[in-house]
């Protein structure tokens, strides 16, 4: 195992993070804050409660896993996709490095940096809304996974794209209305009965059920779905990203 | 001599099924300075980057100190340094952390002194926290080649080093890579200045549409395939050539002052005595008489015409 290469992806590109802080970690908690302001304080007041939290609370995990899925993809996609733009990948490619390590390197700083903002939205989230953790382990452990999983996606995304539409088009136009209609911002139960069938169909609805019974203990979805499907997604994630970059599929004639 | 990297029957076809390579066969003896001269798309960057591991090989096999670039790949790309084409650097980063970088890739421990000894070597101690986009076209270029000596590889390729670069630096980096091979360590460059496989290369490769056309000591290839001109030196200008000298391969330069004479070394008459003895039956006074060899630049223009 090359474990210096690992330390060194991994810092290099935590490095980026410092010095990108504004974009990296200052916008997507300012742009987090402001849902919070709006549909939390402002709006929510106006809100019954739902299933016993205010509405305030109740959006927190939803909102969380917006921002956790929408900055691992980006992270991670961008990460992998900007040294292939300037051509400076060839110092990865040509080194004694085995994929693996690449993974390693370059998901587990993407994964460590939307984990850091993760939190700071979560303790950002405290000064809007009244926030209660039943499950502090298994909300750390599916963020976590969260972060894993969907940083292994953006690297998948980042390998293939080939320019820089490719790179936003899945997060823009797939992750983001799917997070929205995932039950991020209410229950299932508060669709007509055809659109919550439809609904069953959108795998972040069970991530984002799987966050909120972690804060609540309550969700539309059981738990255990919940955390089979994000494990069996990780897998999925894993099995395309060590199939493109053994075939060296947007990195290697 | 041992060899260091050992190509062979190495074919490359995209995926566009452009043949870039077309059975390469090649062995590079340590510690020499090698060129592959070729004109822009012969296959030179194809080669290295296989050699290098940055692209797959279709057919053939390539060896580097004795082990497979494949089955080996850890052992053969450690023992190499890339210095690429095109200035590709993270244009945000300080100088310092980008060569650091690269040391860390190739599975070394963070060694202080060895960087600043590259960077002073280099002259870029005093740029190490500039950021890279901070620093001219040379800076970067020499930024490159500390990148490619950071995990002290025994094998330096460099594609096309003074590409771009003006004529004093140029020298500078030939001074550069001449010290780096009196370490011991083995000089691979691609270039299609002649002058510059001239003027340091131990041996020359021409390679041109994927083939290899030749592969020889640079004075060698020189030697056997050059021709050398002879100037004449007149002490008075010409206008035209006296009929009894058109059968000999002459033209008037320097406004009729000179005669320029091409002949083959090689050949058993070179004509001079003969041409020098009709020159005075036609009433010509030399002044002076010069002659040079041809430049590797002829002998490549032929060579590549030729295929």
């Amino acid at each position: 195992m090359n474990f210096y290469a690992i330390r060194a992806i991994y810092f290099h590109e935590m490095d980026r993070m410092r010095r990108t802080l504004f974009q990296s970690v200052l916008s997507p908690v300012l742009s987090t804050s402001l849902y919070f302001i709006v549909f939390g304080s402002v709006i929510g007041g106006m809100i019954p409660q739902i299933e016993g939290v205010s509405y305030g609370s109740f959006i927190v995990p939803g909102l969380l896993m917006l921002t956790l899925l929408t900055q691992s993809i980006s992270n991670s996609s961008f990460g992998i996709f900007f040294p292939k733009f300037t051509g400076s990948i060839y110092e990865v490619l040509a080194a004694p490095i085995s994929s693996l390590e690449i993974i390693i390197g370059f998901v587990g700083a993407s994964a460590t940096k939307s984990l850091i903002v993760g939190v700071i939205i979560l303790i950002t989230a405290t000064f809007f809304v009244e926030l209660q953790i039943q499950y502090p382990l298994l909300m750390f452990f599916l963020l976590v996974l969260t972060c894993l999983t969907f940083s292994l996606f953006g690297f998948l995304i980042g390998l293939l794209s080939e320019n820089f539409e490719q790179l936003q088009v899945v997060p823009l136009i797939i992750v983001t209305p799917l997070v929205f209609l995932g039950g991020s911002l209410y229950t299932v139960e508060m669709l007509p009965e055809f659109w919550q069938n439809v609904t069953y169909f959108n795998p972040v609805l069970y991530l984002v059920n799987g966050m909120r019974w972690s804060f609540y203990g309550t969700s539309d979805i059981n738990i255990w779905v919940s955390v089979i499907s994000l494990v069996a997604f990780l897998s999925i994630c894993i099995a395309g990203v060590a199939i493109a970059i053994t075939k060296g599929y947007g990195t290697k004639e | 001599m041992q060899n260091v990297v050992s190509v062979k029957n190495l074919s490359k076809t995209y995926s566009n099924q452009f043949q870039a390579l077309n059975n390469i066969n090649l062995d590079i003896k340590q510690n020499e300075i090698f060129a592959l001269l070729g004109p822009n798309g012969a296959g030179k960057t194809t080669l290295i980057s296989i050699i290098c591991g940055i692209v797959t090989p279709s057919i053939g096999t390539v060896e580097v100190g004795n082990y497979d670039i494949i089955k080996d790949y850890r052992k053969t790309r450690s023992q190499i340094g890339l210095v690429p084409q095109e200035l590709t650097l993270e244009q945000f980063e300080i100088v310092y952390n980008n060569v650091s970088y690269t040391r860390g890739l190739y599975d070394k421990p963070p060694n202080h002194q060895h960087i600043e000894k590259i960077l002073k070597d280099l002259s870029l101690w005093d740029k190490k926290d500039s950021k890279i986009n901070e620093l001219s076209g040379g800076m970067k270029r020499r930024v490159l080649i500390a990148k490619a000596l950071s995990h002290e590889p025994s094998v330096l390729f460099l594609d096309e080093p003074t590409a771009g670069v003006d004529v004093e630096l140029r020298k500078d980096m030939w001074e550069v890579i001449k010290n780096l091979r009196d370490k011991g360590v083995t000089i691979i460059l691609t270039t299609h200045y002649i002058e510059e496989a001239e003027a340091i290369a131990d041996r020359v490769a021409v390679i041109n549409k994927g083939e290899m056309i030749v592969v020889d000591e640079t004075s060698n290839l020189i030697k056997s395939l050059g021709q050398k001109t002879l100037t004449i030196d007149l002490h008075e200008t010409v206008k035209t050539l006296p009929d009894s000298l058109k059968n000999y391969k002459l033209t008037i330069v320097n406004d009729g002052l000179s005669i320029d004479y091409q002949y083959d070394t090689q050949s058993k008459q070179t004509g001079i005595t003969s041409l020098l003895q009709d020159m005075k039956e036609a009433g010509l006074k030399l002044k002076d008489l010069n002659t040079e060899q041809s430049s590797l630049e002829k002998i490549f223009v032929e060579l590549v015409k030729e295929k």
